[in-house]
């Protein structure tokens, strides 16, 4: 087990144990969650509590990124963000951090809910990545956080 | 005026004379005429619904989309327990035990259910399968999907789960599941087109409390669930907005 800080992009930041531990994604299931506008969790179905080991209280009302996994780089976020924010779906392979440090992975969609032209939050969906997407992740991340590390 | 008033096509064939008894209680409720047209597809459902030759909707989510964002049409409710979910079979003989065991050009039979196909496809990512490196063939039913299954003529096939649960004994016998999905958020909605749009409060309300009407549980038992659950206009937008994120 390591203890790590993890510093967000909204200047916040968090002491958090990591553990190199996977955990399989449930068979058969779907992660949904929505955020406001500003990324903060307003709703959460059962999968994701069970996958995040968070209480449901524990996450409703706090940013996504309190699965922020030490192993993602930051880029994958920024391209995230600036892809929802032009209103354009975005999906991807995710590392996500559990409550107690462990780790999961999952195909991301994330989708901008609009309403009457507005964006009013986003939903995002995750579903079971195969080995070999998660392997090819694995890699390709190790190098660009190599790379923002440098910076 | 006679209103038309449709239900989408991969609803379970029990139910036929459901849906016949629920539209004479709606327009003896509604005092409104209402004529059901049932389709065999979805092609020939769509081209009435691209033409506004529908104004009540018992629709799928994929077709919800259209009907909500492109046809302004009000979704009121959304069958209590009644998620649509799906399960993915193989024959009883088959050495498959679960998605991973599966290869590509690995033969695939599905039904005429775009949302279930869609479910179906995203439990069979884990295996590095999609559209491009299977083989699928679309056939008429469910019956004729488990059908290839007995006849070893595909590997897997794509079922409603209700259509699943329903089949008969004999043929359950000769298939197997290896996965069923759990997404519980995406259901059939009842929808209201702009020609009624002054008797959606009506019949929001009618189909909420229709569990508490005279005749309405009979009715309900005819349609094959207990009652309805309100589903506001948000509550559809939302699912549109799940399923959209299936569709990648």
């Amino acid at each position: 087990m390591t203890d790590i800080q993890l510093n967000y992009h909204d200047g916040t930041s968090d002491n958090r144990n990591v553990i190199d531990e996977e955990v399989p994604f449930p068979e058969g299931k779907l992660i949904v969650s929505r955020t406001d506008a500003k990324g903060v969790i307003t709703h959460c179905n059962q999968a994701f509590v069970d996958i995040s080991a968070f209480s449901e209280s524990e996450i409703i009302g706090k940013p996504h990124h309190l699965l922020r996994h030490p192993d993602m780089p930051a880029a994958a976020f920024k391209d995230l963000w600036e892809t929802i924010e032009s209103k354009s779906k975005w999906n991807g392979y995710v590392k996500n951090l559990r409550k107690d440090g462990k780790y999961y992975w999952v195909y991301a969609v994330v989708v901008p809910n609009i309403r009457k032209g507005k964006v009013v939050g986003y939903a995002s969906v995750r579903r079971k990545p195969s080995r070999t997407k998660i392997d090819e992740c694995t890699e390709l991340y190790k190098t660009m956080l190599a790379q923002e590390n440098e910076q | 005026m006679t209103y038309r008033m449709t239900v989408s096509p991969d609803f379970s064939p029990d139910f036929i004379a459901g849906w016949y008894i629920f539209n004479t209680w709606l327009q003896n409720q509604l005092s409104e005429a209402i004529h059901l047209e049932l389709f065999d597809s979805f092609d020939d459902q769509r081209k009435e619904i691209q033409e506004d030759k529908i104004d009540l909707i018992f629709a799928n989510p994929y077709d919800a989309s259209t009907l909500i964002r492109d046809k302004g049409f009000i979704a009121v409710a959304a069958p209590s327990g009644k998620a649509d979910e799906a399960v993915i079979c193989v024959g009883t003989d088959s050495d498959i035990s679960c998605v991973e065991d599966l290869k590509e050009n690995c033969n695939v039979s599905m039904a005429d259910d775009p949302e279930v196909n869609t479910i179906g496809m995203i439990m069979l990512e884990p295996a590095d399968l999609n559209k491009g490196n299977v083989n699928i063939s679309e056939l008429s039913n469910y019956v004729m999907v488990a059908k290839s299954l007995i006849n070893q003529q595909s590997d897997v096939g794509f079922f409603l789960k209700e259509s699943y649960d329903n089949m008969s004994k004999f043929i359950k016998s000769q298939i197997r599941p290896i996965i069923a999905s759990e997404i519980s958020v995406i259901t059939h909605s009842f929808l209201v087109g702009p020609q009624l749009i002054n008797r959606v409060d009506d019949i929001r309300k009618l189909l909420n409390d229709m569990h508490n009407l005279e005749k309405g549980p009979g009715v309900l038992a005819s349609l094959g669930f207990e009652h309805w659950v309100n589903q506001e206009q948000e509550d559809a937008e939302f699912m549109i907005d799940l399923m959209d994120t299936l569709i990648t």
